[in-house]
């Protein structure tokens, strides 16, 4: 389980998260949402252990500032906003980097297979484009936490944006991946700009605005009118799509 | 070599490239040592050399010039050479950049600050510690000083884990320019003796090799040399990014610390032993790269054979272009380092960050 009670964050003095409290059980994908600089990529560094909190946050009952960082990256793996490599690594050698938790180059490889990029091993990462640079990255944080339960307990995927970069065919592969890791045991926390994406996808919604907790529970209840003209300042109308028996927001261009 | 008949298999996996080279590099280890130790002034051939290493006695001037002369220089060469390599492969990983190396940004200024601090200052220590430190007080000086310009620099350079080359290079030159500054003003200080002490230390060679000066640099660089590829998987999750690594387990902080220490312990010792030697810490990891990739698993070992090999090399060099005379070796050095320094940066103009 991870359950935040009163966390809270300052960077530069100044604060940005007050008072979150939230609980995320395996098994679950918890989509974070907010408008821009509402504190939702702060949330999500404060609970992946990158960022000093108050309050308290605990991952499978380990408070996470007090676990060192060998036994967090045993529980958890993490998909930073972008990441910017420094030498000219090939595809498999940085997916290899995620094996720290065992398993061998088979591993790497099937990891390189979810993310669609079986025939890309042998390249150099720098000669690839943005959003397959964004999934040897994926692939190789699922090589971090293949098994989604290990023997000490559910491993937690953390996501932030992980669909920035790519087309709406792999924004939806991404999703599904992170759906198939959740439904597997493990937990999914996954920071996310999409909303309609997010209703189809999370158990959970997490609604952030100015550094408090808005709303949370699940899409239909989160995704409302009232809690979206609130976070995001403009006018949404909140429609049901009948397959999926989900929100689907479509944004008013013209006020009334 | 099944990975090599497979090629779907070793496909992306540089490993077995990296260990033909370091194998290759063992070879030329061998090949350059035999080669430096039949080269010289005084002319004892390479078949002498051997003949001595057969059994069969040398006249005793040559054993004198062959055990006492040649046979230091060639472990000395080896020494710094590795050492300038490995320092700068781990001072690149450390900053996250290529262009990184001891010897530009101002580490190597620093360590000779303390290097020249020690020669022209060591007489003020009290009789009964001068007499214990002794010999070592020169390299751990320069140890000292290295190891101040290194965090001094990361913190100027650094911010949030990104370090810009170009904060990392102005900086350097501004650090570079202090050191210099200050060595100065020790040896306007100096007197004749310390003046003497300074030029021969200065001459930027392995010319004054002595098993003594062997005695005092390799306790600070073979621990460096012997557990650098303990960081190795450190450095490369670093390759990613400090969130990252961490992300993956690696105690950031506490890897950070040790790598400045390692470098500033082969760089102030190299320095120590045999004055400014550039490029030598930005040209071999950058080959070593272009060759098997940025596996600091393959590469640190890899950086001190190239290095020493390197290094013995343009020793060689510069003591028979010019024969009888000799070119220091921070000239051969620089005359082959700085063009590829160069060539980095022209390709690295590409990239929007450079």
């Amino acid at each position: 389980m991870l359950l935040a009670e009163n966390l809270t964050v300052s960077l530069a003095r100044r604060e940005i998260l007050r008072g979150v409290s939230l609980c995320c059980l395996p098994g679950t994908l918890t989509a974070i949402v907010g408008p821009n600089g509402s504190g939702k990529t702060t949330l999500l560094r404060a609970l992946t252990g990158d960022l000093p909190y108050g309050g308290s946050a605990s991952l499978n009952g380990h408070e996470i500032r007090d676990t060192p960082a060998p036994q967090l990256a045993a529980r958890r793996g993490v998909l930073a906003q972008s990441t910017q490599l420094a030498f000219p690594f090939t595809v498999l050698e940085v997916v290899r980097l995620g094996l720290v938790n065992g398993g061998d180059e088979t591993r790497a490889r099937q990891a390189l297979a979810e993310v669609g990029l079986a025939g890309f091993a042998g390249q150099l990462v720098q000669d690839l484009s943005g959003g397959e640079q964004a999934r040897v990255q994926l692939a190789r944080v699922l090589a971090q936490i293949w098994e989604p339960v290990s023997p000490a307990g559910p491993r937690w995927l953390f996501l932030d944006e992980p669909v920035a970069a790519l087309d709406i065919g792999q924004q939806l592969a991404v999703m599904r991946l992170a759906r198939r890791f959740a439904d597997a045991g493990g937990g999914v926390v996954a920071v996310m700009h999409d909303l309609n994406l997010s209703a189809m996808f999370a158990d959970r919604v997490a609604l952030i605005h100015g550094g408090r907790l808005l709303a949370h529970g699940r899409a239909a209840e989160v995704l409302t009118d009232r809690h979206l003209e609130t976070a995001y300042c403009c006018a949404l109308r909140v429609n049901t799509v009948p397959m999926g028996n989900c929100p689907w927001l479509v944004p008013q261009a013209v006020a009334g | 070599m099944v990975a090599l008949a497979n090629p779907a298999l070793s496909q992306g996996d540089r490993s077995s490239r990296a260990l033909l080279v370091f194998r290759l590099l063992l070879v030329l280890v061998v090949t350059v040592s035999l080669l430096s130790l039949g080269t010289g002034a005084a002319g004892v051939p390479l078949w002498q050399v051997a003949q001595d290493l057969t059994g069969e006695g040398l006249s005793a001037r040559d054993r004198v010039i062959l055990m006492d002369i040649r046979l230091p220089r060639l472990a000395m060469g080896l020494a710094v050479g590795a050492a300038l390599a490995v320092s700068g492969a781990l001072m690149q990983g450390l900053f996250r950049n290529p262009l990184a190396d001891p010897g530009i940004v101002g580490v190597g200024a620093g360590a000779g600050l303390g290097a020249v601090t020690a020669i022209v200052l060591g007489g003020l220590l009290p009789a009964g510690l001068s007499t214990l430190v002794g010999l070592h007080l020169v390299p751990f000086a320069a140890f000292l000083g290295g190891w101040a310009a290194t965090l001094l620099l990361y913190r100027i350079a650094t911010r949030g884990g990104q370090t810009s080359v170009a904060t990392l290079l102005l900086a350097g030159i501004a650090l570079g320019a202090m050191a210099g500054a200050l060595t100065g003003v020790l040896v306007y200080l100096a007197d004749d003796t310390q003046l003497r002490n300074l030029t021969f230390w200065g001459m930027g060679s392995v010319a004054g090799a002595s098993w003594s000066k062997i005695g005092v640099g390799l306790p600070l660089i073979l621990p460096v040399l012997l557990l650098s590829p303990l960081l190795a998987r450190a450095l490369n999750a670093l390759s990613l990014g400090e969130a990252q690594a961490s992300h993956l387990g690696v105690e950031v902080q506490r890897v950070k610390r040790i790598a400045v220490l390692a470098v500033a312990a082969a760089a102030g010792a190299a320095v120590a032993m045999a004055g400014g030697i550039g490029f030598i810490g930005i040209v071999v990891p950058h080959l070593l790269r272009l060759a098997t990739g940025p596996d600091h698993r393959w590469l640190l070992p890899n950086a001190a054979l190239l290095g020493g090999v390197l290094l013995v090399g343009a020793d060689m060099i510069a003591r028979t272009i010019v024969a009888p005379a000799e070119l220091p070796i921070g000239i051969v050095t620089a005359l082959i380092g700085a063009p590829v320094f160069l060539w980095i940066l022209l390709q690295r103009r590409g990239f929007g960050g450079l």
